[in-house]
């Protein structure tokens, strides 16, 4: 069998980069609703604020475990599996990622210490503080990986002499001409997922009953959040796309499925693109709308597949696709904030049972979109590493392809296991709510028997609840 | 400026390595010691002794990755690709200990899976730290700036052996911390495995230190040679020094100095190891200047190191020093 090391070690780093930055894209959004929520509580003095922050917080825990363990993986596989690229792009964003080490990952690691396991030593202020650097840490790590990534997409700002890229100029590096974009767009990607997230628990408990006015908070807060950053993710993305179009014209001729640069681009609803025929299958098009959205003009051209040599062509039907399943979410959210808008208006966004029956099931929605997008962005920069600059091709390690096919094995085998078992705990941990005081039910959830149980089971081993009855606080000593 | 900037960031780079053996060290320590007993409150005890601080200390490990390829990248894609195997295998390891720190918690009380992967990540990542170490140590092929050997040429008996001295290392890391920071009977089982651990490490450090001069000719030279003899002897002898007192220290019941001794333990050994290899950063053939990034990227990244790093070690300083109270036993953070 003749293993291909390239496209062994694409999958490599595409399976892993994808399983880490569902929890970055999550622990992001969850930071900030943790701050925001502690920040609500010493101003409002509500009850209900603290137990909602220690809840999450809880889960936070969980998710950022997988995104640190998943993380330090990456940070060492652009040498294991791209040397070559390392070699040729260290000099310009080795020191991008240093920094994002320096300003955000010490930040973060460290007062989450101070968040998980500080409630009974230090005060609140104390706490509240440690959950706000670890919001801001996460941004500011959002904010040098996404300069590093623009880079690759549009680099500027350096010179290559001998093979090597050199740095220049360092605020066109960072700032470099799709960054800002592409910075927005991840980052209200984070917050807009996180709420759906919110959204769904808190739809979860008022199906069945409990935690009333937790839920409330929630949902008061997730919908709010979800019509301002659904919408604005609209206008980021259509900027985006823009810029997208004055730099890396192909890509958006395979995200549009637009083959000729001749005539106006229609919208492709849907369709079925073929690279050998150079057109779409069974399309489903909007005259003119294409051209419309992208050059602001009913009768505007702009480039096609057929205007690029093939041998710069992405894979064009997986950009297609990824990019219709991201606008697709994309659209399907800012329904939901509206929708949610308007019940809330009507004073009947806690009882509208459809409403909440279909957003408890979208938890998924936001997470998919942003792998979606990942894959659009990425696959459409091929078959580049470095736009323009270094072939995909020509970056990788003198590692056999033996080796890459094995260790990906072991990665799919480990990650799977702990990933699933991850998320198994996410759900149990929700299933059993937020602890404190009783506006739920008094005694147990008629349909919820076995969550009591295994209640049960861990307060009488000694677990967590520091609030739950009968546990003593552990007063801090010396 | 040319000179001096490698030898700045390899300092730097140097420390960071230091710091996570030393932090990460006595964490993957306790997953070490976790399997010598059986009662699941001991075990909580020693997980919780680390749970706040474990996140932090791997950090060092990232710093050191993405700083190697930031000042030295030639260094990082011929290390990389030379030790491909055991590098992807203690990620992976490193892995499953991370989160069993978290799952733990929550699949209690059936938790057994975690604990075994707790301990076995920990034993497998400290085990192929040490295997990096000795493949490193012993030499890595490279032809115009990338790796040009096998997939298995680290996969030598001495870097088994390094190996297996990084995991007695770091296990007596964590029973001395376990000393110092618990008390009781987890105490106590930290006080009776360092004694025999550091035996081990102590011999362990004795047949390194004889076995890298006898075969390579360029660590042999380096110390036997004339006049450095007359500079470098007080290193083995202060090892040795300090394995003693950390031997008396643990005999008379003291609590934090084993600790201490054993740190500096540590960094005398690393300091033998730069010794037998300064300027190489990929022995036998890359040096620190070989290997180094352009003085622009060095010096655009060490502009912000000199305002960071004593930023960042100054709130490290602070967590641990908000945490410094003693956990009884059965006392959690959680």
């Amino acid at each position: 069998m003749n293993l291909d090391p390239v496209l062994l070690a694409r999958i490599q780093f595409a399976f892993t980069i994808s399983f880490h930055i569902i929890f970055p894209a999550f622990t992001i959004g969850l930071s900030a609703f943790i701050a925001v929520l502690l920040m609500a509580w010493r101003w409002t003095k509500e009850e209900k604020f603290h137990r909602l922050a220690r809840f999450w917080t809880k889960i936070f825990a969980i998710s950022f475990a997988m995104g640190v363990v998943s993380g330090i993986v990456l940070s060492y596989q652009f040498g294991t599996n791209w040397s070559r690229f390392s070699e040729f792009s260290g000099n310009v964003i080795g020191p991008l990622i240093g920094y994002e080490v320096l300003t955000a990952f010490y930040l973060e690691a460290t007062f989450l210490g101070v968040l998980l396991f500080g409630w009974n030593r230090f005060p609140p202020w104390l706490i509240t503080l440690a959950a706000c650097l670890v919001a801001i840490g996460t941004a500011i790590s959002a904010f040098w990986i996404l300069a590093a990534n623009s880079w690759m997409q549009t680099p500027s700002g350096h010179e290559i002499r001998d093979g090597v890229a050199y740095p220049v100029d360092w605020l066109r590096i960072i700032f470099n001409p799709s960054f800002p974009y592409r910075f927005a767009h991840m980052l209200n990607a984070a917050y807009l997922t996180t709420a759906v997230v919110v959204l769904a628990v808190g739809a979860r408990y008022l199906l069945g009953g409990r935690h009333i006015e937790e839920s409330r908070t929630m949902l008061r807060m997730a919908v709010g959040m979800i019509a301002v950053s659904a919408t604005l993710q609209l206008i980021i993305g259509d900027m985006h796309g823009l810029n997208t179009l004055e730099h890396q014209p192909v890509k958006v001729a395979a995200m549009e499925g637009h083959w000729s640069g001749r005539d106006p681009g229609a919208l492709v609803l849907f369709g079925i693109p073929d690279e050998e025929a150079r057109r779409n299958h069974l399309e489903i098009t909007v005259p003119h709308l294409g051209s419309l959205i992208l050059t602001h003009d009913w009768n505007g051209t702009y480039l096609g597949m057929t205007d690029f040599p093939e041998d710069e062509w992405p894979p064009v039907a997986n950009v297609f696709f990824t990019f219709r399943i991201m606008v697709g979410i994309g659209i399907l959210l800012i329904a939901v904030g509206f929708w949610g808008l308007y019940l809330w208006w009507r004073g009947r966004l806690f009882d509208n049972r459809l409403f909440l029956r279909a957003t408890s099931l979208m938890w998924p929605l936001g997470f998919i979109a942003i792998l979606a997008g990942w894959f659009v962005t990425e696959q459409g920069r091929q078959p580049w590493l470095v736009y323009g600059l270094q072939r995909t091709i020509d970056g990788i390690s003198p590692v056999p392809g033996a080796s890459v096919a094995g260790t990906l094995a072991l990665f799919v085998f480990i990650y799977c296991i702990v990933f699933a078992m991850g998320i198994y705990y996410i759900n149990r941990l929700i299933n059993a709510g937020p602890k404190g005081q009783a506006t739920e039910p008094a005694s147990g959830v008629p349909n919820r028997p076995l969550s009591a149980a295994e209640e049960a089971a861990r307060e009488a081993t000694g677990l967590p609840p520091d609030e739950g009855p009968g546990r003593p606080l552990t007063a801090p000593r010396g | 400026m040319e000179w001096y900037l490698p030898v700045i960031w390899a300092g730097l780079i140097g420390t960071a390595v230091a710091m996570y053996v030393i932090l990460d060290g006595f964490d993957l320590g306790i997953g070490i010691l976790f399997p010598l007993t059986r009662e699941e409150e001991e075990r909580d005890v020693m997980m919780n002794s680390v749970a706040p601080f474990w996140d932090g200390n791997e950090t060092w490990l990232v710093l050191g990755g993405a700083g190697l390829w930031v000042a030295f990248p030639t260094a990082y894609s011929v290390i990389m690709p030379a030790l491909y195997l055991p590098v992807i295998g203690m990620l992976l390891a490193l892995v499953f200990r991370g989160v069993s720190f978290e799952f733990r918690w929550v699949a209690k009380p059936s938790h057994r899976k975690w604990d075994i992967a707790f301990a076995g990540g920990s034993i497998v990542a400290a085990f192929l730290q040490g295997v990096i170490l000795g493949g490193l140590l012993q030499g890595i092929d490279a032809v115009e700036g990338q790796y040009a050997g096998g997939p298995f040429d680290w996969l030598t008996p001495f870097s088994i052996f390094v190996g297996l001295a990084v995991v007695a290392g770091y296990g007596l890391l964590g029973a001395t911390w376990l000393v110092m920071r618990t008390s009781g009977a987890v105490q106590q089982f930290g006080r009776r495995y360092a004694s025999g651990l550091l035996v081990g490490v102590l011999a362990a450090m004795a047949v390194v230190s004889l076995w890298t001069p006898l075969t390579i000719d360029r660590i042999a030279e380096r110390w036997f040679s004339l006049p450095n003899l007359y500079f470098l002897w007080p290193v083995p002898l202060a090892a040795a020094l300090v394995g003693y007192g950390i031997w008396r220290w643990l005999e008379q019941g003291r609590e934090g100095l084993p600790f201490v001794g054993t740190i500096v333990l540590f960094l005398l050994g690393y300091a033998g190891l730069v010794i037998s290899n300064v300027p190489y950063l990929v022995p036998p053939h890359l040096t620190f200047w070989d290997t180094a990034a352009a003085p622009a990227s060095q010096i655009f990244l060490l502009m912000g190191t000199i305002f960071l790093l004593p930023l960042i070690l100054g709130y490290t300083a602070f967590v641990y020093w908000m945490f410094r109270v003693k956990l009884a036993p059965g006392e959690g953070y959680h």
